[in-house]
């Protein structure tokens, strides 16, 4: 729904995303402060902003195979794998920069993820969730096992800190100022993406696939490029996570971190690209104070600590999830377009 | 010679228990399409409840077979009526997601109650492993493919000679059918998760007996959705069937090849189904027409 008062005189301002002088200030400002934060915020939250930029990717990449074009995967931290490791080997072992490195782990994220998108010729829906499934096993033990002479297999592998001109990005500040502007970046290629030709493609597909095909778009080539797309972001956010925590292991990239970015883009709204940011801060926010809830509760009852530390996380976060699903299926982005379109219209109901 | 029997052997009884657990789900499958990830997850608890029984409480060991079946009938029930019910007529990512969700939910509750430590169970299956020729044949694998069996038969006759089976059984054809013909479907789905959880019980505590009480008991459950999809969704014979190639391969796969193939081996039977014969060995294939 419009702003009160707009109206637009052309194509152009018909389709813009950013519509007012107010909304125009707000994205500036909001941005200006995003990127000025380290000025204000220690170690520790700069950590938790990087996290949730790498996861972000990662999201976005799941929201448009799963959100528009209807396709669940439950592999996306195996993608992320790939990318992670291929950043890791060039830079490590074969003296790549991090900045080539980048789209190249992308690439092969990219490939791999076309190979496990194959059986879409045949299969859709839940079939389709188990081929990435079994992406989600062969991957992490093809790492850990028979490369373990290049990858280091359960021993981590040590991935150089990205370099800037001759500076060496070690810290939470640097890593950010790549983190958070790469994010920036993939979430404005996210929301335009789905604007375009190919996006409406995916929507079709997702809403009704014989419909789709019967329309003329190649049902099985979208499919394989939203594969693609998705793990290309997959990718990214891997070579990311390699060089910000410069050591991985097979361990980061398991079924539960899948369940993981499929629980965010349930929390934020499926196939809506604010609800992957709202989706994936809201849990890592949780997850953040979880953690920060339960080191409290074993200062005052100690006895209790060691159960407390593995057991509240999962159930908190997977309490969450199913009330999400049962209560508000469309996510944190619907409660959203209710917020704005009350307050726009406020003081009418409707 | 006698190595590949042995693995052959190996791999056919513990396709048996594959085949039980690969059974739950798609008894679960059959009358309410949802797909059960958290089955390895129930399997856990029935272990842990026995073990709680019997260790902590100093119960007899029939007793705590008991309780643990009914405990984790209940956990069964309590998921349908909690989280599966509320999505009925929600698209099938909702169902998907929340047996995922439950998937993390539960792993967290059985470290809360029980702790992360693995515990022993005491030996409670009678018998000794059997030697034929130079070929071992474990008794407790002998005990879980016996049971897995039965419940096989029992489930068969289930469907076939009794008033609720034919229910769920109408139930898997067309839920809207099912209802106008005046078959509470609800009730259908809780008897669909009480069973389901029954037989979870059964194979989690079977496992434990081999594994020991752990939460990686439920990582073994994974290795039931590879069978279930070679066997084809809504096909008990094919989780029997399903079970027990999958058993076998990975089995002769692990020993002949390489230990770490034994992991993917089910998968990569997965990929092949998936790509040639999307439906398993005898699944229903559905026509779509527009």
């Amino acid at each position: 729904m419009r702003p009160c008062g707009t109206y637009d005189e052309s194509y152009a301002e018909d389709m813009a995303i950013v519509r007012t002088r107010l909304q125009w200030i707000i994205l500036v400002v909001g941005l200006v402060l995003l990127f000025s934060l380290p000025l204000f915020v220690g170690g520790r939250w700069l950590n938790l902003l990087n996290l949730i930029g790498i996861s972000l990717i990662a999201v976005h990449g799941l929201n448009i195979l799963t959100g528009y074009c209807g396709q669940m995967s439950l592999g996306q931290a195996a993608f992320m794998a790939v990318g992670a490791y291929t950043s890791g080997l060039l830079t490590a072992k074969l003296g790549f920069s991090f900045w080539a490195a980048l789209p190249c782990a992308a690439l092969s994220a990219g490939i791999v993820g076309l190979i496990f998108g194959l059986p879409s010729l045949r299969v859709k829906g839940f079939y389709l969730a188990m081929a990435t499934l079994a992406a989600q096993f062969i991957i992490p033990s093809l790492i850990s096992n028979p490369l373990e002479g290049i990858t280091g297999g359960i021993h981590s592998l040590i991935v150089p800190a990205p370099r800037v001109g001759d500076i060496a990005c070690k810290s939470a500040q640097s890593m950010f100022y790549i983190v958070i502007p790469m994010a920036v970046l993939m979430t404005f290629f996210a929301k335009n993406l789905v604007r375009t030709g190919v996006g409406r493609a995916f929507i079709a597909i997702r809403d009704n696939d014989l419909a789709a095909e019967v329309q003329g778009v190649n049902v099985f080539r979208y499919k394989l490029l939203a594969f693609f797309i998705c793990s290309v972001y997959a990718g990214v956010a891997g070579c990311l996570w390699a060089h910000w925590m410069r050591a991985i292991n097979p361990s980061h990239f398991t079924l539960m971190d899948s369940i993981w970015y499929a629980g965010m883009m349930i929390v934020g709204g499926m196939g809506s690209t604010a609800g992957a940011v709202f989706g994936v801060a809201f849990l890592r926010i949780l997850d953040e104070s979880t953690k920060v809830f339960v080191m409290w509760l074993t200062a005052i009852f100690p006895v209790w600590g060691s159960f407390l530390q593995a057991a509240l996380g999962p159930i908190v976060y997977g309490l969450v999830i199913i009330l999400f699903i049962v209560l508000e299926p469309r996510g944190l982005a619907h409660r959203w377009e209710m917020f704005k379109a009350s307050y726009r219209l406020r003081p009418f109901a409707y | 010679m006698e190595e590949v029997l042995q693995y052959i052997v190996n791999g056919l009884l513990i396709g048996g228990v594959y085949a039980l657990i690969a059974l739950g789900i798609v008894l679960v499958y059959k009358s309410t399409s949802v797909f059960n990830f958290a089955i390895g997850q129930m399997m856990m608890f029935g272990a842990f409840f026995l073990w709680m029984c019997v260790e902590r409480f100093g119960l007899p060991i029939w007793a705590g077979i008991l309780l643990a079946l009914i405990g984790t009938l209940i956990v069964g029930l309590l998921m349908e009526r909690f989280a599966l019910r509320p999505l009925i007529g929600q698209p099938l990512l909702s169902a998907v997601l929340v047996t995922l969700a439950l998937v993390y939910f539960l792993n967290g509750v059985a470290m809360g109650i029980w702790g992360a430590y693995p515990q022993a169970l005491p030996e409670f299956l009678p018998g000794a492993p059997v030697s034929v020729g130079g070929v071992v044949f474990a008794h407790d694998l002998l005990w879980s493919f016996f049971l897995a069996m039965t419940v096989f038969v029992l489930l068969l006759l289930f469907y076939q000679r009794t008033r609720v089976g034919l229910a769920m059984r109408a139930t898997a054809e067309s839920h809207d059918v099912a209802q106008a013909r005046g078959i509470n479907v609800r009730t259908i789905f809780s008897v669909s998760w009480a069973l389901c959880g029954l037989i979870a019980a059964v194979g989690g505590m079977l496992l434990a007996y081999r594994l020991g009480v752990s939460q990686f008991l439920s990582l073994v459950g994974l290795k039931a959705f590879p069978v279930v999809l070679l066997g084809g969704l809504d096909s008990v014979a094919g989780a029997l069937v399903g079970g027990l190639i999958v058993g076998l391969v990975e089995n002769l796969a692990g020993g002949l090849i390489a230990p770490w193939m034994m992991e993917i081996t089910p998968y990569i039977i997965l990929l092949l189904v998936l790509v040639f014969r999307p439906e398993g060995l005898f699944g229903l294939k559905r026509i779509e027409r527009i």
